[in-house]
């Protein structure tokens, strides 16, 4: 039994299928790469794995410390250990960064506003945003803005792997967070999660282009079309993508690497 | 001195002329309004006669006037089946055990101190915060700043109170206006001599007593040229009364060059009609901003206005409504170009929760004479659920040449995606909706001091929680 099993999960957008029985396991230690074409349901799986509203559960069960989480709100699974750094991380006006994460932590230990021993002290508080920020070159000039108000692309997605990196979780979604990064972004963002792998995290990190996995190395790579997978294996499946692109799914014809003119 | 009606002086003649401390009391409240009650308030308060013939001339214009109707539904007001005065001694005959529990568990939860609950909910009829405020006083009189409930100031300051009262709002203004002027009681007096800068805010917290958190409280500030002041009135805790309606009038006068900014946070009990009229006079290069926060109160209709007389005045009003259920907050903003260059700002920000129904009303006339004046009007509402409602009625009317007028209105629900963000990060759902309706007023909120920023957000979160009232 593996320590987060994705098992023959179906899911629909609006009435429209969209993942048609998708399996994985992934253990704590271990990073797993989901490639896929645009529209062939990664999101919809990064979504439905979290517990958006949008997305509907067909079939399939998803079990990680011996739960079905797809059946707690989003809030539960997130206090049970996930994250999702989202592709198109949302706008939130009028709530400071700081606020945000500290509420967050606050909520990832248990503190419900009485138990005051459960909740961070300024001072680590402090000094915890301070070494994260480092790591992603980020000022701390952005805590004070509203979240993800007037961020750029490259600090929305930094923004995101700060929120993984204070709330420590045991099993990261990373949904395209290298898309819309320029090289050096990507390089921040990789260092950031390469220093929090280990023994305690799983990694499921999705991405229709292979640039981000020369920086995180995958342990397995699996590759999602039409909401299912077609290909499971090492890391040299990423290889493969990289020269011929989903052209072996005919309806999926895309490369998988970067146009020049798309690298930033 | 006006001539004395013949009322029961019996054998309480001590405390009405103040030698003794009140054991019983001497005037008899009666419900209803008529001349006679009118003329007995104003002898009990022994005012000079022009404000006894004010307050019956304005007793007339009320009954000639009629119900407005074009706003909230104010028909079940029974003016017959109210008291228009009441002395504080008359007032503290509830207990604690008599409140309701909502107010009560509110007053706990927002952890509002003992003496201070007491006061709020009317079991005492004085908060003990003389202390600041004589300490406070004593700096102000050293710069020639007036600080001092409307009562004594008709008393201590004649002149300077009958060269003002009621020439910005005058009683025949509105019908409530007329009410106000016909037995108005307590509220806030002050005076900024020219040059002032008054630093700390004055809040009407550091002496307040059941008089001048009445029902008919009349303020007026003088902002004399080149001075500022900001005025504080009200409290994030509920205000609980038994009295239904509340219909306040506020007038202020902002010279040349001078700022005044105007904040109010009430959070009335729901069984309040808050009616109340503000207006302001800014002259040249003056400025005057009204913050705004309506929490409470069954109807609240309330347009702070801002007139500008001169070329270079400004007028900001920036408010605040939270309607909850059996709620209809009918607010907004005039503002009255009368002058060229000048400009003026509304941003209205409201909340309905739980068939709650708030209500944006404006009003921007520019005359002739306003040439190159700028006005930008914003609406925002955000509705948290189906049965909650949210009208604008923005009224525009421009008689001027090359000026710029902006309108914009948005009506949003709390949104699937943000909730989801703030939940995906272990934030729990009603933890998450709070924490999107205070940054919703964010904008109202960082205007505030940050003692009543805390409050209000905390007081939101109560509302959100559905645990208030
Ligand atoms: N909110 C939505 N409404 C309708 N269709 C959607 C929605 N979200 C996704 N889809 C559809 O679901 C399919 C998969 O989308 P998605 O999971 O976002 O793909 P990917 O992330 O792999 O690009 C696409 O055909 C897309 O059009
Ligand atoms: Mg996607």
């Amino acid at each position: 039994m593996a320590d987060f099993e994705i098992k023959d999960l179906r899911a629909s957008v609006e009435g429209k299928e969209i993942l048609k029985g998708v399996t994985l396991a992934i253990n704590k230690g271990e990073v797993h790469a989901v490639m896929g074409p645009n529209g062939s349901g990664k999101s919809t799986l990064s979504h439905t794995l979290m517990g958006h509203p949008g997305y509907t559960v067909d079939g399939g069960e998803v079990i990680f410390k011996g739960q079905n989480v797809l059946a707690l709100e989003p809030d539960e699974r997130a206090r049970l250990g996930m994250f999702l750094a989202l592709q198109y991380p949302v706008v939130v006006p009028g709530i400071s960064m700081t606020n945000f994460l500290r509420t967050a932590l606050n909520a990832k230990r248990g503190y419900d506003g009485k138990d005051k021993s459960k909740q961070v002290t300024p001072k680590e508080f402090r000094s915890l945003l301070k070494s994260e920020l480092e790591v992603l070159h980020m000022d701390d000039s952005f805590l004070p803005r509203y979240i993800n108000d007037g961020f750029s692309g490259g600090e929305k997605k930094r923004a995101e792997i700060l929120q993984m990196a204070i709330l420590k979780p045991e099993i990261a979604i990373l949904d395209e967070t290298d898309s819309g990064l320029d090289i050096d972004s990507i390089k921040f963002v990789a260092d950031a999660v390469n220093r929090m792998r280990g023994p305690d995290l799983g990694v499921l990190i999705i991405t229709h282009y292979t640039r981000i996995l020369q920086f995180i190395k995958p342990d397995f790579v699996h590759v999602l079309v039409d909401g299912k997978f077609v290909l499971s294996g090492g890391p040299e499946i990423a290889d493969r993508l990289e020269k011929t692109g989903y052209s072996e799914w005919a309806e999926a014809d895309e490369p998988a690497v970067l146009k020049p003119e798309e690298v930033a | 001195m006006a001539t004395v009606p013949k009322v029961d002086v019996g054998t309480d003649y001590k405390e009405k002329y103040g030698f003794f401390v009140p054991e019983e009391y001497v005037f008899k409240a009666k419900r209803g309004l008529n001349p006679e009650i009118v003329k007995e308030i104003s002898w009990m308060k022994q005012e000079p006669e022009w404000m006894t013939k004010m307050r019956l001339r304005s007793l007339e214009i009320f009954r000639k006037k009629p119900m407005p109707t074009w706003g909230a539904d104010l028909s079940v007001i029974d003016f017959e089946n109210i008291f228009y005065y009441l002395k504080a001694s008359d007032k503290q005959s509830k207990t604690w055990e008599e409140l309701p529990p909502d107010i009560k568990a509110t007053y706990d939860r927002l952890g509002v101190p003992e003496a201070e609950r007491k006061f709020l909910a009317g079991v005492s009829a004085q908060y003990e915060s003389e202390v600041v405020y004589h300490s406070l006083q004593k700096e102000l009189t050293a710069k020639g700043v007036i600080f001092t409930d409307t009562d004594s100031a008709l008393r201590d300051h004649p002149e300077l109170f009958k060269e003002y009262f009621g020439t910005v709002i005058p009683p025949a203004d509105n019908k409530f206006a007329a009410l106000n002027t016909a037995v108005w009681s307590g509220g806030s007096f002050i005076y900024v001599p020219k040059g002032v800068r008054v630093d700390i805010p004055l809040q009407a917290y550091f002496r307040i007593n059941a008089e001048n958190m009445g029902q008919f409280e009349r303020t007026l500030i003088i902002c004399d040229e080149g001075s500022f002041v900001h005025y504080i009135e009200g409290c994030t805790a509920p205000i609980y009364t038994t009295d239904s309606l509340h219909s306040a009038v506020v007038e202020i006068i902002v010279k040349k060059d001078a700022r005044c900014r105007y904040t109010t946070i009430q959070n009335w009990s729901t069984n309040v009609f808050n009616l109340v009229t503000k207006r302001a006079m800014a002259y040249a290069d003056a400025t005057m901003e009204w913050v705004d926060g309506n929490l409470g109160s069954q109807i609240t209709m309330k347009y702070p206005s801002v007139y500008l007389m001169e070329p270079g005045a400004k007028g900001d009003v920036l408010s605040v409504a939270f309607a909850g259920k059996g709620q209809h907050q009918d607010a907004g903003g005039k503002m009255i170009h009368v002058a060229p260059n000048t400009t003026s700002t509304i941003t209205s920000k409201s909340i309905s929760k739980a068939g709650g129904r708030t209500s944006y009303r404006g009003h921007i006339k520019m005359y002739p004479d306003a040439k190159n004046s700028k006005s930008f009007v914003k609406c925002d509402a955000l509705l948290l659920d189906d049965e909650s409602r949210s009208d604008t009625y923005p009224y525009n009317d421009v008689d001027a040449e090359n000026v710029t007028l902006g309108h914009e209105a948005t009506v949003s629900k709390v949104s699937d995606e943000q909730l989801f963000y703030l939940m995906s990060r272990g934030i729990t759902r009603s933890e998450a909706e709070t924490m999107i309706v205070n940054g919703f007023i964010e904008p109202f909120t960082k205007e505030l001091p940050l003692e009543y920023a805390v409050e209000l957000n905390r007081l939101i979160q109560l509302e959100m929680e559905g645990s208030v009232g």
